[in-house]
């Protein structure tokens, strides 16, 4: 590590679960383009070349604290992991977040062509889905700050996840959604008290909205001027499936790219561990989707090219990846093809279908983002890059009932009869009226 | 003169000026003359190459530009133009996704 030392705002504290954490963990932040140090704190773009950000550990000092058995110790939750995160300490208020379960899914594996399918259901957190896990590290270090106010610019989950975070704190949150988002992610975030702004144009409308707006008033927008912070909370994904795997890695991960954050999350996640010798350092094929209506990624990939085109008008109906202009695309790009793995890009048809495979074979309610995820792992087998008897992690990011009418995409109403599951007829409350349907 | 809206983290390089007046016909023009009369902007705005540096969105009045014709769209006397971070980029920090640099193995049975 180069990188100069710029230390932690504040002194380390001390936690009864999470034992003192290790003075100089944290290097401060760094340029990921040109490696330029940055102090800690609320910024997001280098001073020199206007490159992204991102959080340096001195991963040296993490690996004398932490092993197998303090993790293991410690209670559920992405704080298990604390010393790989960037925050100064366990934070006093938060929603219990992550410890999602890692599930065997085996009809559905069947159902795909891949023997060792698992999947991770990380619909299971607070506010059903796995931005809980980004926003809970970026409002930690927004309330280290000292910050006020906390907003976001949402294709939906983080509106959700952002207002029901800051409601704990006990701070407003300004929530900018595109207008014709789904009215269950907006009825969900006006619940928790937050306002809502929806906006006339596409999500990359409300994000270059929200970058001017965040660089003008002292916000804490978690997924803008707290993004280096922010995106690592989704390498506790990461941490979780290895931990849950017995602390080895799968042979490949499945997963949906929206902006690319998460995606390139997982491998820095699996990178660290290798480095602080919790896991042995085995390959992992990186297997991405995206809605075929807004595949900049997905299109980037096929061509074999890392210049993302935008995409100014999606056209589908997985608005929780409808980011036509992806902020790390070219890094989730660099990542599936070194690897070995693809970026699919997934017809809505073949998206409800999958939900509707996942709810039937296994149980799992998925939403849009997860049924691209279930085909793409689908569309990868059939291509090879997913081989039969490797193991799969698909993660399943949110739950279908924030996405309600989207299964029966691309399908005929069809009323239940007798045999057949679906809608029934209103019937009268009699057993004969019962016994009548049934048998006609 | 169409106005150029400076971001924060550039606005050393404009003296602290938040909206700068600039004059051109398309936005290539336009930014050439902004980099012209504040030199420090240079390196942020333009790559070695002379190509729009990669880490730099432009949006000629909310929209971005490579919708448009990029930096030979014409710009008009009552246009603005606002520069924003891209927040995306490569991938060059030692030891990151070093993970997917290992070649898949072959067979992959267990």
């Amino acid at each position: 590590m180069t990188t100069e030392l710029l230390g932690e705002p504040r002194a380390a504290q001390h936690d009864v679960q999470t034992g003192t954490l290790p003075d100089g963990r944290i290097l401060g932040l760094r340029c990921r383009s040109c490696g330029r140090p940055e102090p800690l704190g609320p910024s997001y773009v280098c001073a020199a070349c206007f490159g992204p950000l991102e959080v340096a550990y001195d991963l040296d000092v993490v690996r004398s604290t932490l092993s197998r058995a303090v993790i293991e110790a410690r209670p559920a939750g992405i704080w298990r992991y604390l010393e790989l995160l960037p925050v100064a300490g366990r934070p006093a208020r938060g929603l219990p977040v992550g410890s999602s379960p890692l599930l065997s899914a085996e009809r559905l594996g069947e159902a795909i062509g891949i023997e060792r399918l698992l999947i991770k259901d990380d619909s299971r957190n607070p506010t059903l889905s796995f931005k809980d896990r980004a926003v809970a590290v970026a409002v930690a270090r927004a309330v280290d700050f000292g910050m006020d106010t906390l907003a976001c610019a949402s294709t939906g989950n983080l509106a959700g996840a952002t207002a029901a975070a800051a409601a704990v704190v006990g701070l407003p949150a300004y929530v900018f959604v595109p207008a014709d988002l789904e009215p269950a992610k907006i009825e969900h975030a006006l619940a928790y008290g937050a306002t809502v702004v929806p906006i006339q144009g596409t999500y990359d409308d409300v994000n270059r909205l929200c970058l001017e707006i965040a660089d003008e008033r002292a916000w804490g927008f978690v997924n803008i001027n707290l993004r280096p912070f922010y995106a690592e909370g989704s390498k506790t994904l990461a941490f979780e499936i290895a931990e849950g795997l017995g602390w080895r890695l799968p042979d490949v991960v499945v997963a949906p790219i929206a902006s690319g954050a998460m995606f390139t999350k997982l491998a820095r996640g699996f990178d660290e561990l290798a480095a602080i010798g919790l896991v042995k350092r085995t390959p992992v094929r990186f297997v991405g989707g995206q809605a075929a209506g807004c595949s900049p990624v997905a299109s980037a990939f096929r061509s074999g090219s890392d210049i993302i085109e935008p995409v100014r008008t999606p056209d589908t109906i997985v608005r929780s990846l409808a980011i036509g202009n992806p902020a790390e695309g070219r890094q989730a790009v660099e990542l599936a093809s070194s690897s070995g793995g693809s970026i699919e890009a997934i017809p809505d048809e073949a998206t409800a279908q999958a939900i509707r495979r996942a709810a039937r074979l296994e149980g799992i309610y998925t939403e849009t983002a997860g049924g691209v995820t279930i085909a793409a792992a689908e569309a990868a087998r059939r291509r090879g890059i997913i081989r039969r008897d490797d193991e799969v992690v698909a993660l399943l990011t949110g739950n279908g009932l924030k996405t309600p009418e989207a299964f029966r995409f691309g399908t005929q109403p069809r009323p239940a009869e007798p045999g057949v599951a679906g809608l029934a007829p209103t019937i009268p409350a009699s057993f004969s009226a019962f016994e009548a349907w049934l048998d006609r | 003169m169409s106005t150029v809206r400076i971001p924060p983290v550039l606005r050393v390089s404009t003296g602290g000026e938040k909206l700068v007046e600039t004059s051109g016909t398309t936005v290539g023009e336009v930014l050439t003359t902004l980099v012209a009369a504040h030199p420090g902007l240079g390196g942020q705005l333009f790559a070695a190459d002379g190509e729009l540096n990669r880490f730099m969105n432009v949006f000629l009045n909310d929209t971005d530009i490579r919708h448009l014709l990029t930096l030979a769209t014409p710009v008009g006397d009552l246009d603005a133009i606002v520069l924003l971070p891209a927040m995306a980029g490569g991938c060059s920090t030692a030891g990151c996704c070093s993970i997917a640099r290992i070649p898949a193995r072959k067979g992959a049975s267990r």
